[in-house]
């Protein structure tokens, strides 16, 4: 099997995020970059099927420079190769774009599977896997808390508003994945010196076929007006319990007209 | 005026209280027109629609329709848009909402905007209101080209009635080969409950590792029944089995915005904050006086959820007498 795995470098989990003024875009320097969490679930989920089926996993991301170090974590946890897309034209691209972009990089490389998080931490959309799907024609079979392939098919159970539904479509197929799917693995030192021989290929916007005015803000088809910090909250008033906590938490709720 | 296309979000032919938060927020765009994809709508779910201001409500009731995920709404919603040209189009932002509209957007070449709390008319422009980074950030937005897709966040407009006699419109949608090529074979339904929808609820009462194991829940589910709550877990608690996933809060799990929110022995790490953090209230019981979840506490007891939850739940209940 041939798979893709798409990662997105984001802040840091536990870092503040703002925007910058003037542009309105993310600001991305001012807090450590990661792999977004749940896109380490897709590398997982990427490298325990070719254990069990044979084949390679291919890295795919979009980002600045330093978003190579995020291509570079997946393949030390075991994926074979990456594809880069740098290019100083993608900032502020829209989810319009980022999928355009991702469709083209995969696109015509005998991929079987192109396995995404289903959500990333900074803009929380979860559009992107849906929004390759349509641009591919592919299957799309997405919110995976579990995957099986099986004879050319792939069978996922997909986590729903009210339970889950089983969803199978002949590959090839866009996945995304949720946490509860797999335990992702830590990179092993072997893993981490392996990684720095692995081939990545680093490629603009026109190597895509796209052009650039067709990606970052000047073509995004949604724009941000205007944006303010939220007024902090007051703080709120915290007791020790002395044995009449519940009592206290009830007058709380019945000042605020809970109860 | 020109029509607001609503998609309408459904549990077993019932309509969803989402939809007439959608229903509400769209009178402010246009005349609100219901879209509803699948078969088994009923006379009642009409009735709902039209409490809520729908004027016409499309039915595309195929039964193929609900034989794949996502796809057949986008497939729909991307015909009318080119039949009706709306002033904007409305989906609830669920897993299922948001990956409809992303398609739908990439079909009709279309921006859009995911997880509005608001949406308002700007002169002749919508403006989307976001709540970004945890509800740390408020941002105003607008689709700039093509017809606007915004998704709604559940919870974040107030249903109001506004009753509309509307007339139903039968659509006939040939499906795409490739809506056709994920098939669901099966559904798990998740046990139900007498309680609120957790995304829904006005009240949700939350317990996670503190509460320590299955039966302890029966201390949140008893003070959860007083307040008429629904029940919320974190991923330490679903992951242990003491819970059903589908009620985990968080990043991974639900996204709720209730009026109270009270979490029980919970940490409060980032994953969980980023699907509660928007709750108007929030109160917090936990014996840990570090914990960070009082950060975001309005009111905070550091104590025994066994002893304190209790004593709230029979307070409450001495005090609703
Ligand atoms: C606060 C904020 C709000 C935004 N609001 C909007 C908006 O309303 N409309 C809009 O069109 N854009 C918006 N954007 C821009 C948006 O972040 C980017 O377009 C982004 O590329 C797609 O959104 P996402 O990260 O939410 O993707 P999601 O759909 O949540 O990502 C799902 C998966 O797609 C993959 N993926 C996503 N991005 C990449 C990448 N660059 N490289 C490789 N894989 C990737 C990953 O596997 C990821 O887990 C917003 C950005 C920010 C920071
Ligand atoms: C990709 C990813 C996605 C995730 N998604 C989610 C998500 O959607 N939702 C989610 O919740 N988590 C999520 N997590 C997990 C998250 O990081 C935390 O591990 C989890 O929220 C911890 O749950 P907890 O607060 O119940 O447990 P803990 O962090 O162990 O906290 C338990 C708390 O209970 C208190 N306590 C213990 N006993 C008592 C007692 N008797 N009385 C009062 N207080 C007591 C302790 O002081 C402590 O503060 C995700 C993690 C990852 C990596």
């Amino acid at each position: 099997m041939k798979i893709a795995v798409c990662v997105k470098q984001v802040p840091d989990t536990w870092a503040e995020k703002k925007l910058r003024e003037g542009d309105a875009l993310l600001d991305r320097e001012s807090a450590d970059g990661v792999m977004n969490e749940l896109d380490e679930y897709a590398v997982e989920e990427a490298l325990q099927l070719i254990e069990a089926h044979g084949g390679e996993v291919v890295i795919v991301s979009m980002g600045p420079d330093r978003a190579a170090e995020t291509v570079r974590k997946a393949l030390s946890m075991g994926a074979d190769a990456g594809i880069h897309v740098v290019d100083d034209s993608l900032a502020g691209s829209d989810a319009i774009a980022t999928s355009a972009v991702i469709a083209k990089a995969v696109e015509g490389k005998d991929f079987d599977l192109v396995i995404f998080g289903s959500e990333s931490t900074d803009a929380r959309m979860s559009v992107v896997p849906a929004m390759v799907a349509e641009r591919l024609g592919w299957a799309q079979v997405t919110f995976a808390q579990k995957v099986e392939v099986a004879g050319g098919d792939i069978t996922i159970e997909r986590a729903t508003e009210n339970g889950s539904d089983t969803v199978t479509a002949a590959m090839p197929a866009v996945v995304s994945v949720v946490e509860k799917i797999n335990e992702p693995r830590y990179p092993s030192f072997k893993g981490i010196m392996a990684a720095k021989k692995k081939p990545v290929d680093t490629i603009a916007v026109a190597d895509l076929g796209l052009e650039a005015a067709a990606v970052g803000t000047g073509a995004a088809w949604s724009a941000v007006n205007d944006f303010a910090a939220r007024p902090p909250k007051a703080a709120g008033t915290v007791v020790t319990d002395e044995g009449d906590g519940g009592v206290k938490v009830a007058t709380f709720l019945a000042e605020q007209k809970f109860i | 005026m020109a029509e607001v296309l609503v998609l309408v979000d459904q549990v077993d032919g019932a309509v969803r209280k989402s939809t007439t938060e959608l229903l509400t927020a769209a009178r402010a765009l246009g005349e609100p027109a219901a879209v509803w994809v699948g078969p088994g709508i009923s006379d009642a779910a009409i009735a709902t629609l039209c409490e809520f201001g729908a004027v016409k409500v499309y039915v595309a009731g195929d039964d193929e329709l609900a034989k794949h995920p996502v796809a057949p709404a986008a497939e729909v919603l991307a015909q009318l848009v080119g039949e009706v040209t709306p002033a904007a189009v409305l989906v609830p932002s669920t897993a299922d909402g948001k990956e409809t509209a992303g398609r739908l957007a990439v079909k009709v070449g279309s921006g859009i905007i995911t997880d509005a709390v608001a949406v308002a008319a700007d002169g002749d422009r919508i403006v989307a209101t976001q709540s970004v980074f945890g509800g740390s950030t408020i941002v105003h937005s607008t689709v700039t080209h093509g017809v606007p897709i915004i998704t709604v966040r559940g919870n974040a407009v107030a249903p109001e009635a506004a009753p509309a006699s509307p007339a139903r419109v039968d659509v006939t949608v040939a499906l795409s080969d490739a809506a056709k090529k994920a098939t669901i074979t099966g559904h798990t339904a998740a046990v139900k409950g007498g309680r609120p929808q957790l995304t829904e609820a006005q009240v949700v009462v939350s317990g996670g590792r503190g509460v320590g194991s299955a039966d302890g829940f029966g201390v949140i589910e008893a003070l959860a029944d007083s307040l008429g709550a629904a029940v919320g877990a974190s991923r330490a608690a679903t992951d242990a089995g003491w819970y059903p996933h589908q009620f985990q809060v968080g990043q991974t799990g639900k996204t709720v915005s209730p009026q109270l929110y009270i979490a029980n022995g919970i940490s409060g790490a980032i994953q969980h904050r980023a699907g509660m953090q928007t709750s108007k209230t929030i109160v917090v019981v936990n014996k840990d006086p570090e914990a960070p979840i009082f950060e975001l506490a309005d009111y905070g007891v550091v104590g025994d959820l066994f002893t304190v939850v209790p004593q709230l739940t029979e307070e409450i209940g001495k005090r609703s007498n």
